[in-house]
């Protein structure tokens, strides 16, 4: 038995796996690599496969974190990572695993980019306002959580906002909350489209590029 | 990927199954090949990718170097309108480029609701419907699947059909389509050429004339095409193509694990079942060549769950021996095997323990007939014994659940045989009382009718369907014979039996309504959610096409039929014969039993069944 951890991206045409369907294709492809994952225990048993924060449908990332738990007790790492990556479908690749010495709760802040397409408009004259608004003090939304319609404050869990030109559209990066509380990337375009609808793009694309613990270092 | 794909995809409900990059997925570089063909199924991506026929034709035409073949499927409706809306016309998903880049449109046609969803497809791609609107030889379209035993109803939109098994012929068709499109030949050319392939069928060679009743009078073959087209079968299965490194989806579909074939054919001869005549003769495979194909399908998928498939996998002869095999090998890595096909009489509860260690769910049985009397006269040989000892072994063995399956509405059906059906329930409810292991868990037993639909090449084909009302009415006779409180019944709706009816046996006229239907919204109508029924009622009347002359009519014996053209390897007379043993309820041997000399064996080089 073997406790792994390993990253992996998911980008270009896999970013419509949902995470339900991502987790049954990772059960299979560890299968036909030859790693096969241990079951739990119980009545119903189910490989151990968790991976952390999981990712809309859409949405790409370059710093998904899977954790699993091997039958085997010893593994080549970097051959592990050569073979899963030979049996994967496109837009997915893993790096070599290691052994996890944190928890994936630590993880707090998320590292995120966002391609803002707007219609009939240019991207250039928008930087300028986009900078200034997502430096207001305060930045309400109202999103539905559990218990119904909520306002929420997103400003002190959205930081070190970049916005610059990127060809006809608009590249934004962010560094968000996915900790108490978790701040979707869509809320920084619901923020927009709920203040300021002019400055609203007419369709984002986000992808997660780096996640980091409290203190802001890179998660392992 | 399309931007504007994009922006539609989020939205739409899982879109992972409009994207493509599935593991295994072939990818060609355009410009290595002479075709690009699309492969059009007429139904979702579940479905179409849970399709063993499709699975095997996609690998057999990739293995051709200088063609690409890459997938298609009809977008649910919200997917539709997204692409619609966007101005996205439909598009392959291995490369991502429209149909209408394509050489080769081709489609695969298992039933007949399916046929307004391939007008849908080809509009979508911005290509003419019909098939003389399409002067140029490129795009070829053109289909094949069951439904092409009779080609009829199609006629219209299709260049040609391909009658049988594909594996050889369609790459067959591309190769002379190949040779046309270089040499620049027309396309009258091509399909006067392609008409001499065997299993072939071009309608625009056949002209068709009819009779003031309506009934087809001649049909003439044009610029030498056969008179008949006869299908094509694949004679040794253990050397003909099987794909063991399939694409895996990386979302769910219908049947989310491997398929193996034991054989194809069918040794029964069921009187109601076109399957088990269109597909004679049986051939089958070597069990270590099933072995070796299933272990190398679970391995190179990580599925953990093999159906060993077939018609009727139960009477496949090595099953053991094949089941052995496999089990060696599965066993220790947890995975399963399943048989999706069982008869109650040679049912097996060593081979089932063996296969279903865990799951103990339901088991389905289909009698599909109340009596004994008229189980004889559909030639369906199962015993009431045979199916009470089988659910004793099942309720022996821990099992709490079966579905019974009927048909309503068979020829020389009586109430008597109706009613008969809720006391086959009872019986089998009785078994369970005296058999079960546990009984604090309850049963459920349920009884699933549907209307019958007599069908094109089988025994019944010169059958009326029975009305609508009057199937309702055996329905509700049934209902109210059902008393017992752990037996559920469910029944088709009655309406697409009847279209299916109309379809399944039409003539070319019947085109115009296909057409109509469609062009009123008619899609995807093998789906509850997209049915209307009063589509179909607005076009017969539009169209001046009466439905009972085709679902509820009694054909003449002597009647010329339109899929008489196509010639599956039984005899029309034997067909006859058959029918005359169903009105004196008189069973025929299986084909294991002894050869009844249906005709099929002249497909075959040695003239000789191994059945
Ligand atoms: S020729 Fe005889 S054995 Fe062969 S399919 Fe026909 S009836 Fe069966």
């Amino acid at each position: 038995m073997l406790k792994l951890r390993m990253r992996f991206e998911k980008t270009g045409r896999a970013v419509y796996i949902s995470h339900l369907d991502l987790m049954h294709t990772f059960h299979r492809v560890f299968l036909r690599a030859g790693y096969p994952l241990k079951h739990s225990e119980g009545f119903n048993p189910h490989p151990i496969l968790s991976i952390a924060l999981p990712l809309s449908v859409g949405h790409g990332s370059v710093c998904e974190i899977m954790d699993v738990t091997l039958v085997q007790d010893t593994v080549d790492t970097a051959q592990m990572a050569v073979d899963l990556n030979a049996v994967l479908p496109e837009g997915i690749r893993v790096q070599a695993p290691y052994i996890p010495e944190t928890k994936a709760s630590a993880i707090k802040w998320l590292r995120v980019m966002g391609r803002y397409e707007y219609d009939g408009k240019q991207a250039v004259e928008l930087i300028a306002p986009l900078r200034a608004f997502y430096t207001c003090s305060e930045l309400p939304v109202s999103r539905k959580t559990k218990r119904g319609e909520g306002i929420i404050d997103i400003a002190p869990y959205v930081k070190d906002v970049t916005i610059n030109a990127d060809g006809e559209d608009v590249r934004l990066a962010a560094t968000v909350s996915v900790n108490e509380p978790t701040i979707n990337p869509e809320l920084l375009v619901k923020v927009l489209q709920q203040n300021d609808p002019e400055l609203a793009p007419d369709f984002a694309e986000f992808t997660r590029l780096e996640i980091f613990t409290e203190k802001m270092e890179v998660f392992r | 990927m399309d931007k504007r794909l994009k922006r539609i995809l989020p939205k739409v409900q899982k879109p992972a199954r409009y994207t493509g990059g599935e593991y295994n997925q072939i990818i060609k570089d355009k410009a290595d090949v002479d075709l690009r063909m699309a492969f059009c199924f007429p139904d979702t991506y579940e479905i179409g990718m849970s399709n063993i026929g499709m699975r095997i034709l996609y690998g057999v035409i990739n293995k051709m170097p200088d063609v690409w073949c890459e997938r298609v499927f009809a977008p649910w409706g919200d997917m539709r309108e997204e692409m619609v809306q966007a101005g996205i016309p439909l598009y392959a998903l291995e490369s991502g480029d429209p149909v209408s880049d394509f050489d080769v449109v081709a489609f695969s046609i298992g039933y007949e609701m399916a046929y307004t969803t391939v007008l849908d497809m080809l509009h979508l791609s911005g290509i003419p419907l019909k098939s003389a609107d399409r002067p140029d030889l490129v795009p070829l379209v053109f289909a094949g699947g069951t439904s092409c035993v009779n080609p009829e109803p199609m006629a219209d939109f299709l260049d040609l059909m391909v009658i049988g098994e594909g594996e050889e012929v369609d790459c067959e068709v591309l190769e002379l389509f190949r040779r046309a499109k270089l040499e620049g030949w027309s396309k009258r050319e091509f399909l006067v050429k392609a008409a001499q392939i065997q299993g072939v069928y071009v309608p625009s060679l056949y002209e068709h004339s009819y009779n003031a009743d309506g009934t087809l009078a001649s049909v003439t073959a044009l610029e030498g095409a056969p008179e008949r087209v006869k299908k094509r079968i694949i004679e040794d299965m253990d050397s003909v193509y099987f794909p063991t490194a399939p694409i895996v989806p990386s979302t769910e579909i219908v049947h989310d694990r491997v398929n193996v074939e034991l054989f194809r054919g069918c040794i029964r001869g069921c009187r109601f079942c076109q399957a088990g005549y269109v597909y004679r003769p049986v051939r089958a495979k070597s069990p270590e060549i099933v072995a070796r194909q299933g272990i190398e399908l679970l391995k190179n998928t990580g599925y953990q769950e093999a159906t060993l498939l077939s018609l009727s996998s139960s009477d496949y002869r090595h099953l053991s021996e094949a089941c052995d095999l496999m089990l060696d090998w599965c066993e220790p890595r947890a995975c399963s095997l399943s048989l999706p096909s069982l008869r109650a009489d040679n049912f097996s509860m060593d081979i089932m323990q063996r296969l279903q260690k865990v799951r103990k769910g339901g088991l389905t049985f289909a009698p599909e007939a109340g009596s004994q009397r008229l189980r004889d006269a559909i030639n369906k040989n199962v015993k009431e014994e045979d199916l009470l000892h089988s659910c004793k072994v099942a309720f022996q063995g821990g099992w709490n659940g079966v579905k019974l399956y009927f048909m309503l509405g068979l020829p020389t059906e009586t109430d008597e045989d109706v009613v008969g059906i809720s006391e086959i329930a009872n019986e089998v409810l009785h078994t369970w009382r005296e058999n079960a292991v546990n009984k604090n868990r309850g049963v459920r037993i349920t009884v699933s009718t549907s209307m019958f639909i007599p069908k094109p090449h089988s025994p019944f084909q010169w059958e009326a369907q029975v009305p609508m009302e009057e199937y309702m009415r055996k329905v509700e006779l049934l209902r109210d014979s059902i008393k017992a409180r752990n037996v559920t019944y469910n029944w088709h709706d009655a309406k697409t039996s009847f279209i299916e009816a109309v379809l399944s046996r039409g003539d070319r006229k019947i085109g115009a309504l296909i057409e109509e239907v469609w062009r009123t919204g008619g899609y995807l109508e093998a789906w509850g959610d997209y049915f209307d029924y009063n589509r179909w009622a607005y076009a017969f009347e539009t169209c001046g096409i009466d439905p009972a002359f085709y679902a509820n009519r009694e054909r003449g014996k002597d009647e010329l039929l339109p899929w008489d053209v196509i010639d599956v390897g039984v005899a029309k007379r034997h067909l006859w014969h058959e029918r005359e043993r169903a009105y004196a309820s008189t069973l025929s041997p299986d084909c294991r039993k002894q050869c009844t000399g249906c005709g099929a064996a002249s497909l075959l080089k040695g003239g000789v069944c191994d059945a």
